[in-house]
């Protein structure tokens, strides 16, 4: 820059600077002073607002979730237990691509496409902080191998949990259910405070009918955090009340016996104590794995389990509805003394079929000649159907709905598994209300042998049979008596039912041979189609599902029953081959294995 | 000449040295903190400031002749440099800001927030004031210049605090105040221009700065974060190393830009006021020595300097409150970095030389 001589005005360009200075110092002191203004609105106007914000920042309060109650058997046999497993769990809000991420991870360790929509099913359930697992059940080869590549995988962990599993796997799935986790219509049930932080609750049985003790307290810790979730220091911690270990009242060595002998087969077997109710042994065959279930049973094996036609996943004993067939027999036998409707040694005439007056119907005996004469003793041995078809006549629908009523037929019984249905009992009332049709007197005598519509379920006809044991005691949940009833007669009916397996004639005697001690029990075989008048039920030539069910129900030892039975086998033929050795074998098992004090 | 004391001699400024080596102190406590009292950075720091006083002193024995003098060559040896980085400048945060020089590496940018109010004062010392149109329209060629490579890089900080050193020399200077509407009136009209011209990151911030709350999780974050910290300090604060605001992680560039949100969570109101006062009793003797300069070249400087100081404090305190949008612009002698040290140490210096090289002749 050329410099020609300028005149400067020093005073003057002093005075002006100077006077720029004091503008520009005014300037900042009050821009300085929205500066403080705006520090003492935030440091002292809003500082309980924002000290409020910052605890919320740093301070968290985590659940901690109880861990859940184990469940023993009787004897001591754990049923289920917790097991620590690893799961591979992904943050989804520090992953920045999922899809990319899991594919990844696909070449670490096996995930297969089930694996994925689970995943993608659980993300929309959970929010963005939350982990959510990827694969369940790592081996320690996969463990070892993501762990290698960690660094690799924000926000991908690999978590170890205690998950349920069952060691009895199918053979006690429908005494214990199982878990699985909570889904929306859980959430709806379940106390959500306590619930926090807990994955999974009781589904079915035994799970879920103990979940409050089983499921135990939610503890909390407050922690504190940094911005990127990390637990720094527990602040304060509650810890939570684990939940009960629970024993039951399964008898497991029974439940093995009872399980065995159904193998392969369809069907239920229920054993009770008579004293007190305790359920020894229940099992509904074919059963299933519950372990799969606790973390997500695959699609296509749910699906093979829903469609198998043996219904796997229903419980027979608790869903399962019957004829009773004969085994309702002794029942009516009770109700026939009672009532005075029949004398002890009164004898009915049996040719082998039963027509009603001024009907030339016949209502058909099993055994084609006929039992000829016949009391009731003789009747429940030998399971004459004529007897039981006059003896039914002479009742009446009234007092038979009222009998089978009275042993808890046609009510749930209140067992502590869910699911239970309440059967059927026929009355002309119900027929009326419900299909607006009249009472037919045939229709009695069909249900003076089992027959017709009336339904049971195992647990049913195990409880009855244990009442009957008790000399009309109904046993807990009930835990009321029979008190109707005139107690003189019951033993009479008991000795019929003892006859069954050890008398000359008795239908299970087969059953009975050589067992050093004394069992009462009543054979049943309920018809699943009707056979027509002229026609002879002939086995070969009946399709397999539409055979009869064999039924037995028995209780041991007859004069201090210790357990009680009921025992169905679908499409098992008669109730004498199928259903009453499996009793022996129970009650050998039960009363012979030093299993008799115990309980 | 003989009453002349030591300090004079050495030609220090007893109240700015002070000033700053308390400010420096502060800066570096408060670090310790920031860093989550990791020693091994305060030490750095503590080494860079060492090195910054030394160039302080240096630069005080310097008369302000000789600076004026090289007034012209050191602006255009920064020009220079700034289009050299544009060029073969190392990328460093996403953006280019710095020349590896192999010892160590230079920003260039830093050298313009002096470079730009000495040419400037250079510029219109020689002439009457206030300047006339002339070198009215060459002062502002020589301020966009720079700012714009500068902005470019892009540093928008730092080409603020340029910026703002350029307009203060303008201001001092004395011109009209329709001129300086006219300025306003040409920059809020430039503004559209510079969105334009504007990275993705920085239309966000001033976004963000618009409305923090919209996106609290994303751009927003650091704004909120950091009001949570000033607020939750209170009027005596959390103590020192008891922030948990930024010991826990919530709050960003904590060592750094934010470190003014640190010191208000640990140290609350009153700390924040001690600090304050202390910047502002440096800025007062700032402005005292510009008005005391015997040549117009020193005032202008002085002034500009002081001035330039000021708005790096406004600047980055109105950013972390959530006054001014997010721009990188630090707390001078406190966040942590050794240029913004450097740079300010030596326009001390510079303002010490003109206070100290004072004729006592001509009275």
């Amino acid at each position: 820059m050329p410099v020609d001589f300028v005149f400067k005005d020093r005073a003057e360009e002093s005075r002006l600077v100077k006077r720029r200075v004091f503008v520009a110092g005014v300037i900042v002191i009050l821009l300085m002073s929205l500066v403080v203004l705006r520090l003492v609105y935030l440091q002292v106007l809003k500082h309980d607002h924002f000290i409020t914000l910052s605890q919320n920042n740093r301070v968290k309060i985590l659940p901690i979730p109880p861990i859940r109650g184990l469940i023993y058997s009787r004897d001591g046999v754990l049923l289920a237990e917790n097991q620590p497993a690893f799961s591979l769990e992904i943050i989804p809000e520090r992953v920045e691509n999922l899809d990319v991420v899991i594919k990844e991870l696909a070449g670490l360790i096996s995930i297969q496409e089930e694996d994925i929509n689970r995943f993608h099913r659980l993300l929309i359930e959970k929010r963005r902080f939350e982990s959510v697992p990827l694969r369940y059940n790592l081996d320690e080869l996969e463990v070892a191998r993501f762990s290698v590549k960690k660094h690799l995988f924000p926000g991908v962990e690999v978590i170890a949990r205690l998950y349920r599993r069952y060691p009895l796997k199918a053979e006690t799935s429908h005494v214990i259910g199982y878990v699985g986790r909570i889904d929306d219509t859980d959430m709806s049930q379940l106390d959500t405070s306590n619930y926090l932080g807990t994955t999974h609750t009781g589904k079915f049985g035994v799970e879920k009918a103990y979940e409050d003790l089983l499921h135990g307290e939610v503890g909390y810790q407050q922690v504190e955090v940094n911005a990127q979730g990390r637990i720094l220091r527990i602040l304060e911690r509650t810890p939570p009340e684990p939940g009960k270990n629970i024993y039951l009242t399964l008898d497991v060595s029974l439940q093995k016996v009872a399980a065995d002998a159904l193998q392969g087969k369809r069907g239920a077997i229920v054993a009770i104590d008579p004293n007190n109710g305790d359920v020894l042994a229940l099992v509904s065959s074919p059963s299933f794995d519950p372990n799969p279930f606790v973390n997500g049973i695959d699609t296509k094996s749910y699906q093979e389990l829903l469609e198998s036609k043996a219904t796997p996943l229903i419980n027979r004993v608790l869903q399962g509805k019957y004829p009773p067939g004969s085994s309702i027999k002794p029942f009516f036998g009770i109700a026939a003394l009672t009532f005075g409707v029949r004398q002890l040694n009164q004898e009915t005439w049996c040719p082998g079929w039963y027509s009603l007056k001024g009907s030339e119907h016949r209502y058909r005996d099993w055994k084609k000649g006929g039992h000829g004469h016949m009391n009731l003793k003789n009747a429940i041995t030998q399971s004459c159907d004529v007897y039981f078809y006059s003896l039914a006549n002479d009742l009446g629908i009234t007092r038979i709905h009222k009998v089978l009523t009275d042993f808890g037929f046609g009510s749930k019984t209140g067992i502590d598994i869910s699911g239970e249905v309440p059967g059927l009992v026929p009355s002309a009332e119900c027929k009326r209300e419900v299909y607006h049709q009249p009472w037919f007197p045939g229709e009695t005598l069909i249900a003076g042998i089992g027959q017709g519509s009336t339904l049971v379920t195992p647990i049913q006809l195990a409880t009855a049979t244990a009442t009957l044991a008790n000399h009309g005691k109904l046993i807990s949940p009930h835990n009321r008596q029979v008190s109707i009833y005139d107690l003189s007669h019951w033993n009479e009916v008991i000795n019929a039912m003892i006859d069954v397996v050890h008398g000359d004639r008795g239908t299970a005697r087969q059953s009975g041979l050589n067992a050093p001690y004394k069992f009462a029990g009543k054979t049943g075989t309920a018809q699943v189609i009707g056979v027509a008048q002229d026609e002879q039920y002939k086995k070969e030539e009946i399709p397999e599902e539409l055979q009869d069910h064999a039924l037995f129900i028995a209780f041991a030892p007859a004069d201090a029953p210790k357990i009680a039975v009921a025992i169905i086998v679908e499409n098992g033929g008669s109730g004498s081959r199928s259903a009453a050795p499996i009793a022996r074998q129970l009650f050998d098992h039960y009363l012979l294995n030093q299993h008799s004090d115990s309980g | 000449m003989e009453d002349k004391t030591l300090a004079q001699r050495l030609h220090i400024d007893i109240p700015l040295l002070f000033g700053s080596l308390i400010l420096c102190g502060i800066g570096l406590v408060v670090l310790y903190s920031a860093s989550g009292q990791d020693l091994n950075i305060v030490l750095r720091q503590a080494m860079s400031m060492a090195i910054a006083l030394l160039l302080m002193l240096a630069i005080a024995q310097l008369p302000p002749e000789q600076i004026e003098r090289w007034s012209l060559w050191v602006y255009l040896f920064g020009v220079g440099l700034l289009i050299l980085v544009l060029v073969a400048g190392h990328v460093g945060k996403g953006a280019q800001r710095w020349l590896d020089l192999g010892l160590f590496r230079f920003q260039p940018s830093e050298l313009m927030k002096l470079a730009v109010p000495m040419v400037l004062a250079w510029l219109f010392a020689s002439r009457r004031l206030p300047p006339t149109p002339g070198p009215l329209f060459v002062s502002c060629l020589v301020i966009v210049v720079p700012v714009a490579l500068i902005a470019k890089q892009p540093d928008l900080g730092t080409a603020l605090l340029v910026a703002a050193a350029g307009f203060s020399v303008l201001f001092i200077s004395g011109i009209s105040w329709r001129w300086i509407s006219t300025l306003t009136i040409f920059m809020a009209l430039a503004a559209p221009v510079l969105w334009h011209f504007m990275h993705d990151y920085q239309r966000r911030r001033v976004w963000t700065f618009l409305n923090p709350e919209q996106d609290p999780l994303g751009a927003g974050y650091h704004i909120i974060q950091s009001t949570i910290a000033i607020g939750s300090g209170g009027l005596y604060g959390k103590g020192w190393l008891n922030g948990t605001q930024s010991h826990l992680e919530f709050l960003p560039e904590r060592s750094t830009d934010f470190i003014f949100a640190v010191f208000s969570e640990e140290f609350g109101l009153m700390g924040v006021l001690l600090l304050i006062s202390i910047y502002m009793f440096i800025i007062i003797r700032g402005l005292h020595i510009a008005i005391s300069a015997q040549q117009t070249y020193g005032k202008l400087l002085a002034s500009a300097l002081i001035l330039t100081f000021f708005v790096y404090i406004l600047v980055n305190m109105g950013m972390v409150t959530g006054q001014l949008p997010v721009v990188g612009v630090p707390l001078p002698l406190i966040s942590l970095g050794g240029t913004s040290v450097v740079t300010l140490m030596i326009a001390f210096g510079i303002l010490m030389s003109v206070h100290t090289h004072r004729r006592m002749l001509s009275e």
